[in-house]
């Protein structure tokens, strides 16, 4: 996959170069939240379904300790294995080993951005095994060689004709075709492939019980499923926070997933996993990863909540016209701007900054995660830790000055508006990066004090 | 120490006090069984599934010849015109034309139906045939997925999934597309 060393501002940079498709970028995810909208509406007891999810995300994270014991002894119970993994590296040899194991090198996945995070197909690949994504979206970004750019729609920032252009290349579909009928007819036949010579199948988790060791999985397409019920072996990978207490319970969550995600009241498929099938095997891998370093952060915990239906990148202003690859972590979007300097501050200073803090994000989310809070905290404790990106800080040593000056503050304002007024370009240059892409409004010729003084009764 | 015992230590030392569970009860009876059947049809229909009130075997049968006329047919119900029993040994699930299972719950607000192991013997057949047909009884409809959990209970089931339509994906520039890798088409069919 690629990586560099570029942050949020420059590769967003990157992608508004191409006007047309960030327009259509921004006006599609902003569709999505608006069928999330149409479909919330229609349920009176929205509010309340959000706070009990919510509460319950709560209890499990301050049992979690017993939860997850009581989940264990339940899976062994029904039959599956159970591995612990303390980090990325080793959920990666966990499953390589379990490969190895029965001398298989060719896997079927579906989504799970917890192997995303992990880069477990890096690993794989370096190793010898062949891992085909088989959800629609990872598959393209996997022929693409990218990773995914949102957590429920992968390819979002990909046009059909660069669609049709890698099927063309890669699964012989004809020169040119950009039918979304035909192509995904195209992947279903290649994919069917695939599933039907697959010895291991790869799963993510949606929601773990505690209280009787299954665990749910839910996809529109039904990948999940036919990669688990043809291979032999199936490994699910789940963050130790995807535990819920109760059976129960995902009659709140599985309510609110989806329709907060696309508008649709639920999945296609939501599929439960308790027993292997007859003959067959099944394993699952709970990942620590930072999630416990997580958890002892007291502002940072609820963090833990997410349930990942990609809600708050569908309304986020930033994410939607900066895609899903300027957040250069797995994870992009306000959530992702969340996790993602837990796991490594330094490397991901930048991202909590991507952010207009309008708290849009924050009132979409099913299980009321305080994202635009936590955004703002992360900016003072990484300023703090001195990580802060060399820009802000600059900026921040000015406002410092300008703040806590008035008669600089009136100064600076008048010398601002005058040269808006007489040098619009003075601001709106190559200097700032806010005037990239943007017109500068026309500045008024007083401000708002001198209005005040000369109008007030 | 193994990661095991690391991870739990860790999560120990860190987890805030006991937060308590909120009662979920309260959205139990928000929707009445009384208009269920109707509530699901309208949903179902506008996931893109289709739907039929049926008397009996007899209307399914018809239904079935009318529009599945290619490979074979596989069911759990007996009186299926020319179907298999799912265990029989002379069919491979990746041939399969049609699936039609009997089901005993089906939920109003998302056009979802439960099946089972126990319904389906075979995992992957509802997912790997070509088209679906589910069959429920109109009484075991309910309105939403919190009695559908009510009604489950604590039931032993090595696997059990919800089904809401025929398979689909939006992945390419968000044009719905059904039949992606699972059934191109969900026939339901209720029983009065
Ligand atoms: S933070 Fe909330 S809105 Fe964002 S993906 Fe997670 S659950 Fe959804």
């Amino acid at each position: 996959m690629k990586q560099s060393t570029m942050d949020h501002a420059a590769r967003a940079n990157d992608f508004n170069r191409d006007e047309e498709r960030v327009n259509w970028h921004d006006e599609t995810l902003w569709w999505i939240r608006q069928k999330r909208d149409l479909s919330v509406n229609r349920l009176p007891e929205w509010e309340e379904l959000r706070e009990a999810a919510s509460q319950i995300k709560h209890n499990a994270l301050s049992n979690l300790h017993g939860y997850l014991q009581a989940f264990e002894a339940n899976a062994i119970a029904n039959g599956v294995k159970v591995h612990w993994a303390a980090n990325a590296d080793e959920h990666n040899r966990i499953v390589h080993n379990i490969l190895k194991s029965h001398g298989i090198n060719r896997m079927v996945k579906s989504k799970s951005m917890l192997t995303e995070e992990c880069h477990l197909n890096d690993y794989l690949a370096e190793n010898g095994i062949e891992v085909i994504d088989s959800d629609l979206g990872e598959r393209i970004v996997q022929l693409a060689n990218e990773p995914p750019s949102h957590i429920v729609l992968p390819c979002i920032h990909k046009k059909k004709g660069e669609i049709g252009d890698l099927f063309h290349r890669h699964l012989g579909s004809a020169e040119g075709e950009t039918d979304p009928q035909v192509l995904t007819e195209t992947a279903r036949q290649h994919l069917r492939e695939v599933f039907l010579t697959r010895k291991a199948a790869l799963t993510g988790v949606n929601f773990a019980v505690a209280e009787t060791g299954e665990f749910v999985v839910c996809t529109n397409e039904g990948n999940a499923d036919m990669g688990a019920h043809l291979a032999d072996v199936h490994i699910a990978a789940m963050g130790i926070e995807k535990i819920i207490p109760l059976r129960k319970h995902l009659s709140i969550f599985l309510r609110l997933l989806t329709r907060s995600a696309t508008g649709q009241p639920i999945t296609t498929y939501s599929s439960h996993f308790k027993t292997p099938a007859a003959g067959k095997e099944m394993h699952v891998i709970l990942v620590d990863n930072g999630r416990s370093t997580q958890l002892g952060r007291e502002d940072f915990r609820n963090s833990l909540k997410c349930i990942r239906c990609g809600a708050c990148m569908n309304t986020c202003p930033v994410y939607r016209r900066s895609g899903g690859h300027s957040y250069h972590s797995a994870i992009a979007g306000p959530i992702g701007s969340i996790l993602a300097p837990n796991l490594d501050m330094k490397q991901h200073a930048d991202l909590p900054f991507a952010s207009t803090l309008c708290g849009s994000c924050s009132n979409v989310c099913p299980v009321k995660i305080d994202i635009h809070d936590q955004l703002y905290k992360w900016r003072q404790v990484i300023v703090k830790e001195g990580y802060a990106p060399e820009a802000k800080k600059l900026m921040m040593k000015g406002m410092a000055l300008t703040l806590s000056s008035p008669a600089f503050y009136r100064f600076a304002g008048k010398a601002g508006r005058t040269v808006m007024r007489l040098a619009p370009f003075a601001a709106g240059n190559k200097l700032n990066p806010w005037y990239n892409q943007r017109d500068m409004p026309e500045a008024p010729a007083q401000s708002f004090a001198e209005w005040y003084k000369k109008n007030r009764l | 120490m193994s990661s095991r015992s690391n991870i739990l230590a860790a999560v120990l030392a860190n987890q805030p006090d006991n937060s308590p569970l909120p009662d979920v009860s309260i959205f139990n009876d928000l929707y009445t069984s009384e208009d269920a059947v109707e509530r699901f049809i309208a949903t179902a229909m506008g996931i893109g599934s289709s739907v039929h009130r049926v008397a009996g075997i007899d209307e399914i049968n018809k239904v079935i010849s009318e529009r599945f006329t290619h490979g074979p047919v596989v069911s759990n119900l007996s009186g299926i015109n020319n179907a298999l029993a799912v265990d029989d040994d002379n069919y491979h699930a990746a041939d399969v034309e049609l699936s039609v299972f009997k089901v005993r719950l089906a939920v109003a607000e998302n056009g979802a139906l439960w099946l089972t192991e126990e319904d389906i013997q075979k995992r992957v057949l509802p997912f790997i045939c070509q088209h679906l047909a589910l069959v429920v009884n109109a009484a075991n409809i309910v309105g939403s997925m919190h009695q559908a959990y009510e009604r489950i209970g604590n039931a032993r089931y090595n696997y059990g999934t919800f089904i809401s339509g025929p398979s689909k994906t939006a992945d390419i520039e968000q044009s719905l597309v059904l039949g992606a890798h699972g059934p191109r088409s969900l026939t339901v069919f209720i029983i009065d």
